[in-house]
């Protein structure tokens, strides 16, 4: 006996991009914050696009992936929380680093190598790390930062109700990417998470692709996420990773609900990457007609044409915007080129706390310490 | 009984006790991992923390080693100070990508952001015919990594002076106990002490051979040290290591270059070991003192056996370490 499996299109899994209208701008939100938020994504995808060129240039080594495409997310989720919910994410992080607040030379230098990036260039591009942001990291391994995550929230829950004696008031959003779906730390931290009421939501980056592997050739049930939730008891939103409106306002009112009730939650978060999965990716695994159907629904195209017609902006503010954020990115690289490689004597410090045998302790990196001052 | 006799605990009470004083002076401190709570702790160690700590503090968990040791991780990246205690080290593997990739590497790859300061504590080695799969000495496979820090306690005292400053340690600990020493009794002050990581205890002196060694073989080198000064005229200085990361190498030295013959003792397989580290390190450093060249004690090249006399066998004990040490006096 053959059991039939129903066959899920690729399409249906696919069908959220294209060139929908975006929704309209949110009540009660000022002006000028959605130009700020049009202004990171200008940012991000200006960054994005350059950083190419330097690995290109071999100027970036190592494994670099870039957000070009999920700009969205990333800005409309940073949106949602407040500056003092944690974050951490996989390895396409540059997009989370920029939204939350590093500025584009820290972030640049230190895929540059040089002492001047969040890492002193230890880290490299996986790696964006940001204390003072509360941006956890930047991580390498597929899944493993969901296990971290719901170690923060723990860590918030625990300040605020056992050491404060107060009410758990943070919620800590943990990216991961659609292929982490599949890594068995995910669903041992789903399970930890709901069995402790830890207010921490995972927000799958759903892009359709785990390297080249489609979802559905790699994920049960990739039509329908939401049961990845249900198994662990929390609830589930899906949202439209396109458009940016959208991602902010089903991202606050699912991360104040998950706020006051101090629960994890789950977001399918459908998007697309423009690009390959890194630097070294030609894309054989999926159509340029794909690639066009959801390039046609640009979020930062759909958030200029509100921003148009809603008379917030007018293309030449447009216009001059792109100009700033060329000239900023540009700085970043001359910033990057200038700063120092991390001398030799960096090789044996931050390794541990303490000094001890050849460590030479910890400091902490120029970005923080410029932030202090 | 004078009046300022010390009053001997159990090895599993000092470590508890080293858990509960640190608890009571910080409340980041908490404890986390399988049975610690509801059921007292698989091996008792945990006895009593729930009732005094309560459930926020003294969380039992599923059987997720990966998850929990992870969930350690962040909350130790934002400042807590967890102990997460793994029932085996045995049970630590499934958690490897947590505790080696995260855990010791956080601080560099975070360029001094995110520090790491949580402690990993369980039982470590052979605890009686467990079989291959629950026989692991993790030490030679973990010592490898830079990043953490490695203690592995040989009698109550230390537990609890090490476990303390495991405990208040700013980086990563790997805290290996052992089974078959948890009902082992000793000497515990009733008041607070420390033991600063990276010092060696000399607990037998002598001018023939210097036996290193870590953990509970410590026991096996000292009852081998008595037989083969009783029997053989051999005074053997035998010195505990107390911490493998760092490893007290000027006292190892020190006495080598009295000795002019080394023995270690280490209860991993041999091959790319601490044991072989620890002898490399001696090399080194007292090559034109040594009359011979650094024997060698370890678990014999095999997966742990079930039956009781294999197990016997294959593990360090104290008729191999006093082979070792007539062969390394040429008496062999």
């Amino acid at each position: 006996m053959t059991k039939t499996i129903p066959t899920i299109s690729s399409t249906s899994i696919r069908s959220h991009g294209g060139a929908r209208a975006s929704r309209s701008l949110p009540a009660g939100v000022p002006p000028d914050t959605i130009v700020k938020w049009f202004r990171d994504m200008l940012l991000i995808r200006e960054f994005e696009v350059r950083t190419m060129q330097a690995y290109q240039e071999k100027k970036i080594g190592g494994f670099c992936h870039v957000y070009i495409g999920q700009e969205a997310v990333a800005v409309g989720c940073t949106a949602a929380i407040r500056p003092d919910d944690p974050m951490i994410t996989a390895y396409r992080d540059h997009g989370h680093a920029l939204a939350r607040g590093m500025s584009s030379r820290h972030c640049m230098a230190e895929m540059f190598g040089k002492i001047g990036g969040c890492a002193k260039g230890k880290g490299g591009s996986m790696h964006m790390f940001d204390r003072a942001n509360n941006l956890f990291g930047g991580h390498g391994i597929v899944g493993a930062q969901t296990a971290v995550g719901t170690g923060l929230a723990f860590a918030t829950k625990y300040e605020d109700e056992v050491i404060n004696g107060g009410r758990s008031d943070r919620v800590t959003l943990c990216f991961l990417g659609d292929g982490a779906l599949n890594q068995g730390v995910l669903h041992e931290a789903m399970n930890l998470a709901g069995l402790f009421d830890l207010p921490v939501i995972f927000v799958v980056e759903n892009n359709g692709y785990s390297m080249g592997t489609a979802i559905e050739r790699g994920t049960t049930m990739a039509h329908d996420l939401s049961v990845k939730a249900a198994a662990y008891g929390f609830d589930a939103i899906e949202v439209d990773g396109m458009d940016l409106i959208a991602v902010y306002e089903d991202m606050k009112a699912f991360c104040d609900s998950c706020r006051a009730a101090s629960r994890p939650g789950f977001v399918d978060m459908k998007t697309y990457r423009y690009k390959g999965h890194s630097m070294s990716d030609p894309r054989k695994y999926r159509t340029r007609e794909e690639e066009e159907h959801f390039e046609s629904g640009d979020p930062i195209g759909k958030l200029r044409d509100v921003l148009l017609s809603a008379g917030v902006l007018d293309e030449a503010a447009v216009a001059a915007m792109q100009k700033e954020v060329r000239a900023e990115v540009k700085d970043a690289l001359q910033w990057s080129e200038e700063s120092p490689a991390p001398g030799i004597d960096e090789l044996y410090h931050d390794v541990y706390v303490e000094r001890w045998g050849p460590y030479t302790g910890t400091s902490l990196p120029e970005m923080l310490r410029e932030e202090k001052r | 009984m004078s009046a300022t006799a010390v009053r001997e605990i159990e090895f599993r009470d000092a470590l508890r006790e080293a858990m509960s004083e640190e608890m009571r002076r910080d409340p980041k401190v908490f404890l986390l991992g399988e049975e610690v709570a509801e059921y007292d702790g698989a091996y008792k160690v945990s006895k009593g923390m729930l009732a005094e700590f309560g459930p926020r503090r003294i969380i039992d968990t599923p059987i997720s080693e990966n998850g929990f040791a992870g969930l350690g991780i962040g909350a130790a990246m934002m400042g807590l100070r967890p102990i997460v205690e793994f029932m085996s080290w045995s049970f630590s593997l499934v958690a490897a990508d947590q505790i080696l990739n995260n855990a010791p590497k956080m601080l560099y790859m975070s360029g001094g952001q995110f520090g790491c300061p949580i402690v990993f504590r369980g039982n470590d080695g052979a605890g009686g015919q467990l079989g291959s799969t629950h026989s692991w000495c993790v030490e030679s496979l973990y010592a490898n990594v830079p990043g953490l820090k490695m203690a592995i306690p040989s009698n109550p005292y230390d537990a609890k002076g090490l476990l303390k400053t495991a405990i208040r340690d700013a980086d990563p600990v790997f805290f290996l106990e052992s089974e078959r020493m948890l009902s082992m009794k000793g000497e515990v002050p009733e008041e607070e002490y420390l033991i600063p990581f990276g010092q060696a205890a000399i607990r037998r002196t002598g001018e023939d051979c210097t036996i290193v060694s870590f953990g509970r073989p410590v026991h096996f080198a000292m009852e081998a040290a008595e037989t083969l000064a009783a029997e053989d005229g051999i005074e053997c200085e035998v010195i505990d290591g107390r911490t493998i990361r760092p490893l007290d190498l000027d006292t190892i030295v020190a006495s080598v270059r009295k000795t002019n013959r080394c023995v270690v003792v280490d209860q991993s397989w041999s091959f790319a070991s601490v044991g072989s580290e620890v002898a490399a390190q001696i090399s080194e450093h007292c090559f034109d003192d040594l009359d011979n060249h650094v024997h060698r004690v370890h678990a014999d090249d095999v997966p742990a056996p079930y039956a009781s006399n294999l197990e016997q066998e294959m593990l360090p004990n104290p008729r191999k370490i006093r082979s070792a040490v007539l062969s390394a006096c040429y008496r062999a």
